[in-house]
């Protein structure tokens, strides 16, 4: 057996005192293609980042084919053939895909002229193989996002790198896609290329990956082949206990007032027609792919955006909501998809993030904040909720990302809003504490408010909605009973498109 | 069941067709336009503006300026500012008087030197804000005042006249053009604005530097992680852009025959009002310098002709500033509908 091309071992990284990983360990061999897998917050992103010279470890050794070696930069893990694909886009939007690809490596002449040409056909070869139908000269900015994550793989595969990691590279892209990528990555391997693949998806993985590594809490926990191992092993291994499958019980809220209805939203090509109805105490699920809709249509009866037409009735009388101060007065709120930009302010603590949406509440008429209130409550809520934090002085960002959605939950409860929207509400947190957010959203609707829930995730649809409404390009194409409703289903409402081009 | 099973994204949802020509070309033909517009609306307010001697004077002055606004275009492509390009000028012209007037050394070495403390003052700018992460307004505002200082002290606050250098005027006052053909007789500084014009669009657009200038206003993260010296590459625009200061230096002195220590600071309003008229965008990752030019001869077209129409000089800062807030809000609709 050849030495392995990589070993990492004994590696250990903090942040800011917060320990990511404390016994981070690695083996790479040639030819093969190793899943990487855990939880958010695991450690599987951080591990390969030092390996790609973007971290620095605290400790630790990393080997590159038998010798120990040093990454103390992104260009010097270039140098020793290393290549990443990150998980978030990491594109220059005013360039082209082909000046994105090659950033660093331009060809050129006489030393600075750059040879545009040669950077095009370059960048096209590579499009070829990948069978990628795109204009090297493109302006990614105006890319889709799946064609942006296929630019990302392409500049990573002009590196030609002898180890290859990936993390979530199909996060964005459709069957047809990651079945051109597989086919590459299976290229790469007969070519000797070491492939990680960081990826959730275990029928992607079922299909390309040699060997699992399963990480957890910032630890190495075991290394074992994909085929033989079971998918339960693999999550037991991944969240150390098992997963109780929860049973669907729908409560009949038919006879629950109307809490919010609307007619005829109109925005752009973005929301076309959207009418709908939500009863006290109901979990409506919104279904679709990546783009549907759901998002614009909760941001504008949220306010955030401008309507073209539509009306919008909270509690039976119609209202008029231009903007979310407006939205808030009439008892809605928004738990947006990203909450680090939208939903917390980062440099504050925890009590302030609470009372955010509060704040006139707890200050006098001179304008000063009354901080023995605002403690009160937030102590509250942490109480209820059970949010996992040191102290309510504790800055939100350093909370994990279960807590800090969490944290936008209480503030939303505190301002008394009775209807709440939920986009994405588990994105980026981990399977334990998923669980918690799911039961929190159940509470909720038993004690009477009105749950919109957007999510890309079926199996969390299919748990938590009373009824589900299927969203493609814009428009809703159906509604399912939430008991009996299955994943074929939602996902043949959500790609039915419109045969007939309207714009 | 299956604990992931994420829904794929959908199928090409129209893409925004906003591709990076296309939009700053379009705000390039608003400014022009807009420049053209200007100076129909002179010439049928004025029989005097269309004087070639009018015509001149717009072009001699639009020369300082429209080099500095050079320089600026490319700092403020890379998402940065540079405040201190006003009195880098003076410290640069400044430094050729130390050169040709206390060492008394050949015209080209003056030459030389003011362009060599351009490039050198921008390299420290640089050095702050790559290195030292200080925020660019901050650097440079910095810079701005200790040059200032700088060429009061070095001058000893006072002068430095260009008389031991006969040669020193033509820089900017004689007429090579004029020199070949006599009835167009365009002073040098206007012919060195277009040569410093063409090859810093040559830089931008097709060279290394260029490419790296928007890539880092773009996303300088992504840049990073791609492996290149960002802070090398950084200093390098900065020093690019002093060094083109530099030539604005050679210019005001020529055509002042001195160099006046107290001069400088303001100019560098003017300069970045010019490359926002022209279309850069101040957030970086675009940006011509065609526009940029345009910008400038906006301004000097503007203030010309309200001069000329007797208008008083107060309200000639009130027209420019209202022209700037007015460009860089079409700019903002206009990026908001893309």
């Amino acid at each position: 057996m050849n030495s392995p091309r990589v070993q990492m071992r004994q590696i250990s990284k903090a942040f800011n005192g917060v320990v990511a990983l404390q016994n981070g360990q690695f083996e790479l061999l040639a030819g093969e293609v190793h899943a990487l897998m855990g939880e958010n917050g695991a450690g599987k992103s951080t591990l390969m980042k030092i390996l790609a010279g973007v971290y620095q470890r605290d400790s630790g050794e990393v080997w590159l084919d038998g010798q120990p070696v040093d990454v103390p930069s992104p260009a010097a893990a270039q140098a020793l053939g290393i290549g990443i694909v990150h998980q978030e886009l990491n594109l220059m939007n005013h360039l082209s895909a082909a000046q994105n690809m090659f950033i660093g490596r331009e060809p050129r002449r006489w030393g600075v002229w750059v040879d545009d040409d040669a950077l095009n056909r370059q960048a096209q070869a590579i499009f070829d193989e990948m069978r990628l139908q795109l204009d090297p000269r493109t302006p990614v900015g105006g890319l889709t996002v799946a064609k942006q994550q296929l630019v990302e793989i392409a500049k990573a595969l002009s590196c030609h790198s002898r180890v290859l990691i990936m993390d979530e590279p199909t996060a964005a892209l459709n069957e047809a896609e990651v079945a051109d990528l597989f086919r590459i990555i299976r290229q790469l391997k007969e070519r000797g290329v070491a492939v990680v693949y960081i990826s959730h998806k275990m029928d992607e993985l079922r299909q390309i990956a040699d060997r699992v590594t399963v990480m957890r809490d910032g630890q190495y926990v075991a290394t074992v082949p994909m085929a033989s191992t079971s998918m339960e092993d693999i999550i037991r291994m991944m969240v150390g206990r098992e997963l109780a499958a929860m049973a669907q019980h729908v409560p009949d809220t038919s006879a629950q007032p109307v809490a919010l209805e609307v007619r005829g939203l109109h925005r752009g090509r973005a929301v076309r027609n959207v009418s709908f109805s939500l009863r006290k105490g109901e979990i409506l699920g919104f279904a679709g792919l990546m783009g549907a809709g759901r998002t614009e249509v909760a941001r504008a009866i949220f306010g955030a955006d401008r309507l073209d037409a539509g009306e919008v009735w909270v509690r039976g009388a119609k209202v008029v909501i231009q903007t979310p101060q407006q939205a808030v007065a009439h008892g809605i709120g928004y738990l947006s998809e990203d909450r680090k930009h939208f939903g917390l302010a980062t440099g504050l603590d925890v009590q302030t993030n609470i009372a955010l949406a509060s704040l006139s509440r707890f200050t006098n008429p001179l304008g000063a904040v009354d901080q023995r209130k605002t403690h009160a409550a937030a102590e509250k809520f942490v109480q209820q909720l059970k949010i996992k934090t040191p102290s309510v002085q504790q800055p939100v960002r350093l909370l994990s990302g279960g807590n800090q959605q969490k944290v936008v939950i209480a503030k939303w409860l505190l301002r008394n809003c009775d209807v709440l929207f939920f986009d994405e509400p588990t994105r980026g947190i981990d399977i334990g504490a998923k669980s918690e957010i799911y039961k929190l959203i159940q509470d909720l609707a038993a004690s009477g408010k009105a749950i919109v829930m957007i999510s890309s995730e079926l199996p969390e649809v299919l748990r938590l909605s009373h009824r589900i409404l299927v969203m493609c390009e814009g428009r809703i194409t159906g509604e399912l009973p939430g008991a009996t409703a299955t994943q074929e289903q939602i996902m043949q409402l959500a790609t039915q498109r419109e045969t007939a081009e309207a714009v | 069941m299956n604990p992931d099973t994420t829904m794929p994204p959908a199928l090409a949802v129209a893409p925004q067709k906003k591709s990076l020509g296309a939009g700053s070309g379009r705000q390039k033909l608003l400014a022009f336009a807009s420049l053209l517009g200007l100076l129909i609306f002179f010439s049928v307010a004025s029989p005097n503006f269309l004087q070639t001697d009018n015509l001149v004077s717009i072009l001699q002055s639009t020369a300082v300026n429209g080099v500095l606004a050079v320089a600026c275009t490319f700092v403020i492509i890379t998402a940065g500012i540079d405040l201190s390009v006003g009195t880098m000028m003076t410290f640069c012209a400044v430094m050729a008087g130390v050169v040709l007037t206390y060492w008394g050394m050949p015209i080209y070495v003056g030459i030389a030197a003011a362009i060599f403390f351009g490039a050198l003052c921008g390299a420290t700018s640089g050095l702050l804000i790559a290195k030292l992460k200080i925020p660019p307004f901050i650097a440079t505002l910095g810079m701005m005042m200790l040059l200032k200082g700088l060429s009061l002290v070095i001058s000893g606050t006072k002068p430095i006249y260009f008389n031991d250098t006969p040669d020193f005027p033509a820089i900017s006052q004689d007429s090579l053009i004029g020199y070949f053909i006599p009835s167009v007789p365009i002073p040098n500084a206007v012919l060195i604005l277009f040569v410093v014009a063409v090859l810093a669009s040559i830089i931008l657009n097709k060279t290394i530097v260029g490419r790296y200038t928007f890539a880092l206003g773009s996303n300088e993260e992504a840049v990073r992680l791609s492996g290149v010296n960002v802070v090398f590459w950084k200093v390098v625009v900065y020093a690019l852009s002093g060094a083109i200061c530099g030539i604005a230096g050679l210019l005001i002195a020529s055509r002042l025959n001195s160099a006046q220590p107290a001069l400088g600071q303001g100019y560098e309003l003017d300069a970045i009002a010019a490359v926002v008229i022209g279309g850069t965008s101040l957030s970086g990752g675009a940006g011509t310098i065609m526009g940029t030019i345009i910008g400038a001869f906006i301004m000097s077209v503007l203030i010309n002709g309200l001069r000329i129409l007797s208008v008083a000089q107060e309200w000639q800062t009130v027209v420019t500033g209202v022209i700037i807030i007015l460009a860089v809000y079409t700019d903002i609709v206009r990026r908001g509908k893309a």
